[in-house]
């Protein structure tokens, strides 16, 4: 038995690797926010959710008009990274804005808004899709092409649309790596980041710079949706809950705030609750079974904050007075 | 708001209500909606009958979204509308269960078209029966037809952790084992989405048959998944997967599973032809195998109704005497003869063993086995 | 003359909305009015006595007796109570010491399970003795004991939770929540203590056979099931009134002020001499304390329960009831409760309900210029689905428009009144200046 475990170890891997792409691609959409506003976006999870259904829209209405199965897939995420990025902007300028205009000191209302703003998301994307189909639960389509499977060396075999997740995660974190140093707009985010009033007196207007923090991290939000729809197919709008929570520890994992944390702490948390579902099972023998993948991000989160609260590639802060 | 409800429904007098609970919302909502519609038919057709002996019949379908304590809620608000005299429902044992412990309460009668657990009956509550078969019967036909006509040899059984899939799993691999099989796990996931863990561990353990004990919602992700990542073993699970929506979500990896099923297709039942067509009049669609039984289910509950208003007089009955009457009456149903057993358990059911050759439903009958319930 | 105007037309109300309750007992407006006078007693100032006996009389007579002709009253009612000592209790943690719980619903389950799992036979799963232990006296020892597991849990959480600053907390309590359900929902093997998600049925309740003769000798129904809701409502009201005892004399005692001066200010505080682990692990654990004896009786009343009553919704619906009241605000707390409760459980059924029967018979609403049918209406609208939809909506325009709630915490009342009279003398000021 341990040697087919052994065997299967490289398969687990590949498989939490994928995860592990969705997670961190949503991530950054928690560590980007909290980087600029010091604010836990809670539905983000939303903007996740709302981007796996837009894709969902994309395949039910050009599917019959489009042969390519990649420019299908293309425009899924072009079309869900336009809709998600715009929902976090209308967000921030409709609930968050208004409260920071306001002033208030209270840290609890910030965040009992983002909690309010998800939980109406998830019964507004219920409502439109049952009105508009009858129906809130919804398919990815198949597709044989994309489903063709390849072997790999060492027992691992990987579909065309495992290969199309992992080109485009790449690309877009090459893209915003490439954004966030060398654009003017890059060090906008970061100088907002670092000191808000101070940017703000050097010319920089900071609710430009947040609303589009907001389209930036909303829009890999919404390519993490179809990335997620793609691989597992079947979604529902109340599918951006757990991915969500768990997404927001990767991103304290990596160290709130930094990106290439979010994307590190994606990959090793994927990788962490695959190998965790997968052999939990095996090494109590049957007693803990892969019910407790779920609660494995949970505990991951809580011994963190405890004992590395500043993540993997963060630093240490000392709170402000 | 209030007023008009109040207008709407106490003026005309003696009401009688037959409720329906099943899972009008949520993933399986397909599967509940097919009930309700089943019940709506029989009610709204007896409806002229009761009219004549001086009642108003209303149908008040009931969600219950095929989660325990949504039901019990449920169950809460018709217990104490006192114009409910019969339930049909609900569908999952594991919401069946909780719930008739309420309607106990009040000596209220459930019908369910399809809670297939043992427990719901075993505990010997003389309001609660049903018209579907049982979980210890279906998971053994099921698993002789895994090993003896399937011939597998390596089982690995699955649930989804509830009363129905969980005790159909159970008593599947209970059989499965004495018939000489080797049953390398029982894994039981509440998982809808990603099923990778359990889909790698099938190529650690490699079996020739994946057994799914639970509703189709999960099942068509399952398979789908499964056949996607190469995991070519055969696929059998319970009649959780009797729904058109199985193949919508599995998709072409529908093709080539088996389910064992209670409720037989509409096309090998005689006297459910006319009733197909009144359905597709009514709603346009065709029906499913638990719209018969939630039909047939309804029927009981009315001839049950009908004997106690005669036995009381012509007046209205109360609750125990409609419960006493459901035990009495026997009525020639769409899917067979129907009577209850002192358990209530239907004297006599069928099985049957379905077969997708191709991803479109209904699948094709493969087996039918009829069996009388066991009685502890 | 003039204030003493609210005060009678309070008593006038309360004695319409009780004629058109015992007139009606079936109208969901009529209770309406009768929870709009309890809300009136709570907000309106002054006059204590006499609201108090509106309160009582409304509590004690109107509500008991148009409940013996629709029991389904005691069953909201006390519902609505259970879930306003929860927002009490909530309104502790969240309202007076500042941090964010989203893993409430956790405590609850833990008070329930502690009497589900012992007032059931799930104990003879794995344990020798004869199980279900008998509703008398057990149930109340038990119900006791709920407070220490809520309040011994709450500090197990809190441990670890309370040492990170707040928004973190938010999420970690979310998270610890969670585990608690799913260790609730898994724990059925290898050794099953709480079956999992099958959940346990039926559970053991006291007896009530001392309740049958008094109800005989009213001329009442004396069946078990009307005794239980009369004996359910009695409990709830009486946990309630102790609940409000508690939190009054905390508001106004050193702990009250503690938690108080760590939510206005951590490290002022801490300047101050105030431990802050022990004194938000006090806020936790007291507030887990009402939480968990309201899971015993719950158990009890619902004969049932499964770790899916427990999810996070629970917690955001307890939330709700908090903001929408005022958080800090003990009345406030109460009302909020009052509101979302009713609105969760009659009003939005009631609504879907009267939909329903619309479409079934095919209404037309005809207003000269439109008429519709209501048979074309999509069976997606329903209102009493959209709970996550109006539970949201509540949380974001309370915080939007009024974050001190309907009911805003007296001290807040005082520290705003001051800075109106502040603002309205520096007004003056310029106003002479000028």
């Amino acid at each position: 038995m341990s040697e087919a475990l052994l065997e299967l170890l490289p398969s687990v891997l590949l498989e939490g690797l994928l995860l592990g792409c969705v997670y961190a691609m949503i991530a950054l959409g928690y560590t980007m926010v909290y980087g600029v506003l010091g604010l836990i976006n809670f539905a983000h999870s939303e903007v996740f959710m709302v981007g796996a259904v837009a894709g969902v829209e994309v395949y039910r209405y050009l599917g019959p008009h489009v042969d390519n199965p990649y420019l299908l897939a293309l425009a899924a995420l072009v079309v869900a990274a336009f809709i998600s990025g715009g929902l976090a902007m209308a967000m921030e300028r409709l609930a968050y804005r208004p409260l920071r205009k306001r002033g208030s000191t209270n840290r609890l209302v910030p965040l009992i808004t983002a909690i309010g703003v998800s939980f109406f998301l998830q019964d507004f994307v219920r409502l439109i899709e049952g009105l508009w189909h009858g129906e809130f639960y919804m398919n990815y389509p198949a597709d044989a092409h994309l489903e063709a499977m390849h072997d790999l060396p060492l027992g691992m075999s990987i579909q065309n649309k495992s290969i199309f997740v992992i080109a485009v995660t790449v690309a877009m974190m090459f893209a915003l790596d490439h954004l966030v140093r060398r654009t003017r707009l890059g060090k906008a985010i970061r100088a907002v980041a670092q000191d808000l009033p101070t940017a703000s007196l050097m010319g920089i207007d900071p609710d430009k710079i947040i609303a589009r923090t907001f389209l930036i991290g909303g829009a890999l939000g919404g390519i993490a949706g179809v990335m997620f729809g793609l691989l597992y197919s079947q979604i529902n709008p109340f599918v951006g809950f757990v991915p969500g929570i768990k997404a927001f520890t990767a991103a304290v994992l990596g160290g709130i705030g930094n990106i290439y944390g979010a994307m590190l702490g994606g990959l090793v948390l994927g990788t962490i609750e695959t190998l965790g579902g997968t052999y939990l099972f095996f090494l109590t023998d049957g007693a803990l079974g892969n019910e407790y993948k779920d609660i494995l991000a949970f505990i991951i989160l809580v011994l963190l904050l405890l004992f590395r609260p500043q993540g993997l590639l963060g630093k240490t802060q000392g709170e402000k007075v | 708001m209030g007023a008009l409800l109040l207008g709407a429904m106490c003026v005309r007098g003696e009401v009688i209500k037959v409720a329906s609970g099943s899972m009008l919302s949520g993933p399986q909502s397909s599967l509940g909606e097919m009930i309700k519609l089943g019940a709506q038919i029989a009610i709204e057709d007896a409806a002229p009958e009761f009219d004549a002996l001086g009642f108003d019949l209303q149908f008040l379908p009931q969600d219950d979204q095929a989660q325990p304590d949504v039901g019990v809620a449920v169950a809460k608000r018709l217990v104490n509308d006192p114009d409910v005299l019969a339930i049909v429902g609900h569908f999952n044992s594991g919401v069946t269960i909780p719930t008739s412990e309420v309607y106990k309460e009040v000596n209220l009668a459930m019908i369910s078209p399809g809670s297939t657990n043992p427990r719901v009956t075993e505990r010997g509550l003389n309001n609660v029966n049903r018209v579907c078969g049982r979980d210890d019967v279906q998971g053994p036909v099921g698993a002789e037809f895994a090993v003896n006509d399937l011939k597998a040899k390596k089982i690995m059984v699955v649930h989804d952790k509830t009363a129905y899939g969980q005790g159909i799993a159970l008593a599947f691999r209970d059989k499965a084992e004495e018939l000489g099989a080797k049953v390398v796990a029982v894994l039981g996931t509440e998982e809808k989405t990603n099923f990778q863990s359990l889909i790698l561990q099938m190529r650690a353990l490699k079996p020739d048959l994946v057994y799914f004990g639970g509703i189709y919602d999960q099942a068509g992700v399952l398979v789908k998944q499964m056949r996607e990542r190469g995991i070519k073993a055969a696929f059998l699970g319970p009649d959780g997967f009797e729904s058109s929506a199985f193949v919508e979500i599995a998709q072409n990896a529908a093709a080539g599973t088996y389910y064992t099923t209670v409720a037989g297709p509409a096309e090998k039942y005689p006297a459910a032809a006319n009733f197909v067509k009144k359905f597709n009049e009514r709603f346009g669609r065709s029906p499913e195998a638990y719209s018969l039984y939630s039909y047939d289910a309804a029927q009981v509950a009315l001839a049950a109704l009908k004997l106690a208003i005669a036995e009381n007089g012509g007046t209205k009955p109360s609750r125990s005497q409609v419960t006493e009457a459901v035990r009495k009456v026997k009525v020639d149903g769409i899917t067979g003869p129907i009577s209850f057993n002192q358990n209530g358990d239907r004297a006599q059911a069928d099985y049957w063993i379905i077969h997708f050759t191709e991803a479109k439903y209904p699948g094709t009958p493969v087996k039918s086995v009829n069996a009388a319930p066991p009685v502890k | 003359m003039t204030s003493r105007r609210p005060i009678v037309l309070l008593g006038i109300a309360a004695v319409a909305a009780s004629a058109a309750l015992l007139a009606w007992p079936r109208a969901t407006w009529a209770l309406i009015a009768v929870l709009g006078v309890l809300f009136g007693c709570l907000s309106v100032r002054d006059y204590k006595p006499a609201r108090f006996v509106i309160a009582l009389a409304l509590l004690l007579v109107v509500i008991p007796t148009a409940g013996t002709h629709n029991t389904f009253l005691f069953e909201l009612v006390t519902t609505m109570g259970i879930f306003a000592a929860m927002s009490l209790g909530l309104n502790i943690v969240v309202g007076m010491a500042g941090l964010l719980d989203l893993g409430y619903a956790a405590f609850f389950a833990i008070g329930a399970y502690t009497w589900a799992i012992f007032g059931s036979g799930q104990a003879s799963e794995f344990m020798s003795g004869s199980f279900p232990l008998p509703g008398w006296p057990y149930f109340y020892i038990f119900s006791a004991l709920a407070v220490i597991t809520g309040a011994l849990t709450g500090t197990l959480i809190g441990l670890p939770a309370l040492r990170l600053r707040g928004d973190y907390l938010a999420v970690v309590t979310l998270g610890l929540g969670e585990v608690v359900r799913v260790t609730a929902n898994n724990l059925d093997h290898p050794i099953n203590i709480t079956n999992g998600p099958q959940g346990i049925t039926p559970i053991q309740r006291p007896p009530v056979g001392w309740l049958l003769k008094p109800l005989e000798w009213l001329g009442l129904d004396s069946s078990p099931a009307l005794a239980y809701s009369i004996f359910f409502y009695v409990l709830v009201l009486a946990v309630i009134g102790v609940v409000v005892l508690v939190n009054v004399r905390l508001d106004r005692s050193r702990f009250g002020r503690a938690w108080v001066a760590i939510r206005e200010d951590e490290i002022a505080a801490r300047a101050m001499g105030i431990s802050l682990t022990h004194t938000k692990l006090q806020a936790f654990a007291t507030g887990a304390a009402f939480s968990g004896v309201m899971g015993a009786i719950f158990a009890a009343k619902q004969l049932f329960v499964s770790p899916e009553t427990f999810t996070l919704l629970q917690s955001i619906t307890i939330l709700a009831m908090v903001i929408l009241g005022g958080m800090g605000s003990i009345r406030g707390a109460l009302v909020g409760a009052m509101a979302v409760a009713l609105l969760n459980l009659e009003v939005l059924k009631s609504f879907s309900d009267f939909l329903v029967h619309l479409r079934q018979t095919g209404f037309v609403l005809n207003l000269g210029i439109v008429s519709y049918n209501f048979a074309n209406l999509s069976d997606q609208i329903e209102p009493a689905k959209y709970e996550r939809m109006i539970f949201g909506l509540i949380l974001v325009l309370m915080m939007i428009f009024r974050p001190s709630g309907l009911i805003p915490e007296s001290r807040h009342r005082l520290e705003l009144g001051e800075r109106k009279k502040a603002r309205d003398a520096a007004k003056g000021g310029s106003h002479g200046a000028a």
